[in-house]
């Protein structure tokens, strides 16, 4: 539970982080709120040479309305997304998730860009930001590029940001169409054996921990654009899905749970 | 909870004047611990202390072939690094101690403290780092190369009783450690049987449980190389067995040898042992003449700590037509891990009175077959073996009830023992002291609100609703206030079960008490000051309570089996009387009267019939102090010593009732009400009573829902992280609901019994007995624990011929 040594260091802007991580390398991370990659250190599962700590960039830190979307700073606080006004207005769905993840000591240290860029197919928020076809923008030693939600995540832990770039910002549409969130675990601050997102009405579907990476249910989605019940969509919810098995559940009850699940949610959030 | 006493007439009241006595008073040792004052081993400051560091093996079963140290060494910081072989001469080949050879034929392979030559379970120590910091410490031990070749493993409990399996000691020639039995008359209870009308046979599993306390273990060893003393801090439930049991093993004297347990949080039984870390600290420390340091981290814990339960139970019971159980037998396989710890095969045998519960059924049978397996040895874990007793009997208990088609609450009351049968002699040859289980039954129903419940139940199932009810009764009863120490020697254990205490009052009357019962977490100081100023008739704030180090409390036997209030308390009160006579003979002198005339109101000695002629409290501890006018032959002092060893155990017992919500679709479980009425005797501080309930309720629901100590087909622990072991949060705690019965304990002048672990060992089966009763009617007949929501899913998909493939 002692992390192996590392360097330390303090970035006082965006341009300094990435500045800081094109020097470091490979073996260079970020570190936001540290609620993951700090427990990976101590189980030595991860060894950074570098670590550039992002976690003081304030200016990173907002939710405004902008252009029909609301922008979120990368070094917005889990907790600042569950208790913003301006989500509440005009993106429920990503306050209600947000609400979920860990608990309120979690929430008041994770940050939105950094449970984003650790692309963990168990976490809740990059399953919701996928959900509402979000955008990423990622700044990197050229300057800033867009990135699609759908094309982020790609791979076990694996997202399409350079090693020398930082997310900076998380743009999501206004999305008030119904929406709910299903998150299934046996104890109340567990990452999720199965979660379920439903946005604007089921027009975005996004399943937690069904496979690699947060998985758009692309089937749920065509059905219900036919015109299919909830319950007749849901049980397309885990087609051609192959999910992990653990301790928690092998893949034939993560496939169950996610049609029970997507039900739910889609009922939930007033598909008939 | 309201404690309403029901039997208060038998026993002698407390103390004439009881002001504290039953009331809740907050406990003194929380605002320390609530302001991070209370100092632990790790907050130990040392300077020039080295680190340990322990190289565990990575394999379950292996062959060291060597041991390469040239990376581990070239780490700043670290200065050793020491392999069992290098370290053997040290403890001179002496084994960690196991106090309790439960047969006399019982298998005790040596187990040393660090490994030669074979590994025989992941978390087995093969070597130590020492450092100067914790970090090099642990780096070290990280780099240290271990070639291993690995054998074939016995990892499953069952496979590892049978003739083909591999075999963790090949020496021995086979994997039982011991079999002990208990059959008072085998022809009887065939007979029994022969003779049944209903006979139910189950097969239950008692998985593995990691303690998790909520401290790691932690140890220092603090030489003086002037004068050739150690001082061992330890975060332990037992620094004085620790004490001669370290002295034993590594040869140095016991009176060079202080044990002290600063403030230790929690222990569960975990910290009931004598552990490797222990015995190198202590040996390196003597060595090197500078302390030596470690503490376990919480995956370390999960492989080096010890673990609880672990057993195969095979239980029959043979009832007549009308539901009455006539004869129980119980068949055990008990999983002991890779060697036995201080007191590893006594554990099932701490249940093996217990297998009938709390019903009078005639004939008896235990048998018990400890097997060795390649995994962390098992020890006490809270309860230990009453919980697996009281789980066994209690589901079996269920079916009976559904073969005969009696509800629950019938079955149990046609069977139980009766109030007018106290003191009752059991056929497993204990003298239970005390009870009234139907009265206790028949609150538990009312406190559940049993027909609303039912009522619920009904609905749901007539409408066929995705989320059933079911309503789980536990009703135990225990043995507790370890223990009569001639019934210990009977049972080979290698100790007595008294316990030791002094009140000392000081010149200006307050008052110092010395326990020998070790709290970590329980209350003790809040509850022995109670009981003294109730005696003496002054403030508990004027009463220190004085523990945990041997230099200032020499001789106790310390906490565990919920033994401290009805041994160590009762050790308190007596020594307590002690003084109260000495100052009753101070006071007649000063009176110019006789002892015998004397009374003891309100802190004062005074004539009967005289009340204007008396003497306070605190002149007489000054006299005592001045010795200027002291009856002849009576010693300056205000103080008395006391050790008491019980002529019995003492019997709590209750009936707990689960209401669990099951979410048929998806297998999720929650328990949405749970009422507990518990019957401990005289209740001190019900305050800290219901702590304990409530802190033990949750702990025996996450065995039913939650916890799990999980090992791969190869001896992997593969919950070694609190991520993967789910112990329960405040957040998955049901809503309690506690009430309790009071029939005072006759073996001890307080009434008191123990709670420790009642919460505990009732609320496992009666979580899952409530699931499967949320799921009879669906086919379900049990559900294995934990109740994950795949395994209950799993089980209502087999019983609707699904098998749960999709």
């Amino acid at each position: 539970m002692i992390p192996a040594a590392f360097d330390y260091e303090v970035a006082d802007s965006a341009a300094h982080a990435v500045e800081l991580l094109s020097r470091g390398g490979d073996e260079a991370k970020l570190l936001a709120g540290g609620h993951s990659l700090i427990p990976m250190m101590r189980y030595r599962l991860a060894t950074p040479s570098v670590l550039v700590d992002v976690g003081r960039l304030d200016d990173l830190r907002y939710i405004e309305r902008r252009n029909g979307a609301v922008a979120v700073g990368a070094l917005t606080r889990h907790s600042e997304l569950e208790h913003s006004g301006v989500l509440a207005e005009h993106c429920p769905l990503l306050a209600a998730v947000a609400a979920e993840v860990g608990d309120p000591a979690v929430r008041h240290r994770g940050t939105l860009g950094g449970t984003l860029a650790h692309a963990d197919p168990a976490s809740d928020l990059p399953a919701a930001v996928l959900a509402l076809g979000g955008t990423l923008v990622a700044r990197g030693p050229g300057g800033d590029r867009e990135i699609a939600a759908a094309d982020f995540f790609t791979g076990w832990f694996e997202s399409a940001l350079a090693p020398d770039e930082m997310l900076v910002e998380v743009r999501v549409p206004a999305s008030t169409g119904g929406w709910n969130y299903q998150k299934f675990n046996r104890r109340a601050q567990d990452w999720a054996i199965v979660g379920v997102a439903v946005a604007d009405g089921g027009s975005g579907v996004a399943l937690v921990n069904m496979g690699s990476t947060p998985i758009r249910a692309a089937a749920v989605e065509q059905a219900l654009a036919d015109g299919a019940t909830a319950a007749d969509a849901a049980a397309l919810a885990a087609e051609g899905l192959d999910p992990p098995a653990d301790l928690n559940a092998d893949a034939d009850f993560r496939r169950h749970l996610a049609r029970v699940l997507t039900r739910r949610a889609l009922t939930a959030a007033g598909v008939p | 909870m309201t404690a309403t006493a029901t039997a208060e007439a038998e026993a002698p009241a407390p103390t004439a004047k009881a002001t504290h006595f039953g009331s809740r008073r907050l406990r003194r040792e929380d605002p320390a611990l609530l302001t991070g004052e209370a100092r632990f081993v790790d907050d130990l400051h040392l300077p020039g202390a080295l680190w340990l560091g322990v190289v565990r093996s990575t394999e379950a079963h292996a062959v060291i072939h060597g041991i390469d140290t040239d990376a581990a060494l070239r780490i700043e910081g670290v200065t050793e690094v020491l392999t069992g072989a290098d370290l053997a001469p040290l403890w001179g080949g002496a084994a960690l101690p196991c106090a309790w050879p439960v047969t006399d034929d019982m298998h005790n392979p040596p187990h040393l403290p660090v490994a030669v030559g074979e590994a025989k379970y992941a978390g087995d120590a093969v070597a130590v780092v020492l450092a100067t910091s914790r970090y090099a410490a642990a780096d070290g031990a990280a780099a240290v190369a271990v070639d291993y070749e690995p054998k074939p493993a016995a990892i499953d409990l069952a496979s590892a009783a049978e003739p083909d399996s591999p075999l963790v000691h090949e020496s021995l020639g086979t994997n039982a450690s011991y079999t002990w039995e208990l059959t008072p008359d085998p022809d009887a209870v065939e007979k029994a049987f022969a003779e049944a009308e209903h006979v139910i046979e189950e097969r239950f599993i008692q998985q593995r449980l990691i303690p998790a306390a909520m401290e790691p273990r932690g140890v220092a060893a603090v030489p003086s190389p002037a004068g050739g003393e150690l001082t061992l801090y330890s975060a332990t439930q037992i620094p004085h067995i620790l004490k001669v049991m370290t002295a034993v093993t590594l040869g140095i004297g016991e009176n060079k040898l202080r044990v002290v347990a600063p403030a230790v949080g929690g222990g569960f039984g975990s910290k009931l042992n004598v552990y490797a870390e222990e015995i190198i600290c202590s040996a390196l420390a003597l060595r090197k003449g500078v302390p030596v340091r470690w503490t376990e981290s919480r995956s370390e814990a999960a492989l080096a700590t010890i673990q609880g339960r672990g057993q195969v139970q095979d239980i029959a019971l043979a009832a007549d037509a009308d539901g009455r159980v006539k004869a129980v037998k119980a068949r055990l396989l008990a999983d002991m891990g890779a060697y036995l710890q201080l007191v590893t095969p006594g554990i099932p045998l701490l249940g093996a009175f217990l297998y009938h519960g709390c019903y009078d059924i005639g004939h008896y049978s235990f048998v018990c077959t400890g097997v060795f397996t390649n995994k962390t040895p098992t020890d006490a874990y809270r309860g230990a073996g009453r919980p697996e007793a009281t789980y066994a009997i209690e589901r079996a208990m269920d079916s009976l009830a559904a073969a005969t088609g009696l509800t629950p609450e019938e079955v149990r009351a046609r069977n139980f023992i009766s109030a007018d049968a106290f003191p009752y002699t059991s056929c497993a040859g204990l003298i239970f002291d005390s009870g009234d289980y139907h009265a206790v039954l028949d609150r538990a129903m009312a406190l559940a609100d049993l027909d609303a419940r039912r009522a619920d139940q009904a609905r749901r199932r007539a409408e066929q609703n995705p989320r059933q009810l079911g309503i789980g009764f536990s009703s135990y009863v225990e043995m507790c206030g370890l223990a009569p120490s001639r019934v210990l020697a009977s049972l080979n254990y290698g100790a007595g079960g008294w316990e030791a205490a002094t009140v000392r009052v000081l010149p200006t009357a307050k008052v110092q008490v010395v326990t020998g019962a070790t709290p970590h977490g329980q209350g003790h100081e809040t509850a022995w000051s109670m009981i003294v100023a109730d005696r003496l008739g002054i403030d508990p704030d004027d009463v220190e309570v004085l523990h945990s180090d041997t230099a200032v409390s020499p001789t106790g036997m310390d906490t565990y089996g919920s033994r401290s209030l009805a041994v160590g308390g009762t050790a308190i009160y007596m020594a307590t009387e002690r003084v109260l006579d000495k100052a009753r003979v101070i006071a007649a002198h000063r009176l110019e009267a006789s002892p015998e005339d004397l009374e003891y109101v309100d802190g004062s000695f005074r004539v009967r019939g005289t009340p204007a002629s008396s003497v306070a409290f605190g002149e007489i501890a000054f006299a005592a102090f001045t010795a200027h006018d002291l009856p002849d032959g009576v010693e300056p002092n205000l103080e008395a010593h006391a050790t008491y060893d019980p002529p019995n155990f003492t019997f709590p017992n209750g009936t707990h009732v689960a209401t669990v919500e099951v979410d048929t679709e998806t297998g999720a479980v929650e328990v949405v009400d749970y009422a507990a009425v518990d019957d401990c005797g005289r209740q001190v501080n019900p305050l800290i009573v219901e702590g304990q309930i409530h802190g033990g309720i949750l702990q025996g629901a996450a065995q039913a829902l939650y916890e799990d100590a999980v090992y791969t087909d190869d001896g992997q622990l593969a919950t070694a992280s609190l991520v993967d072991y789910l112990v329960p949060s405040a957040a998955e705690a049901p809503r309690y609901r506690l009430d309790s019965h009071v029939s005072p304990s006759p073996t001890n002048p307080m009434g008191v019994k123990g709670i420790g672990e009642a919460g505990t060992i009732a609320a496992t089966p009666a979580v899952i007995n409530a699931i499967v009763d949320a799921l009879r009617p669906l086919g379900v007949t049990d559900v294995e624990m934990p109740a994950s929501p795949q395994t209950v899913w799993r089980a209502i998909e087999t019983a609707r011929g699904r098998g749960g493939a999709s």
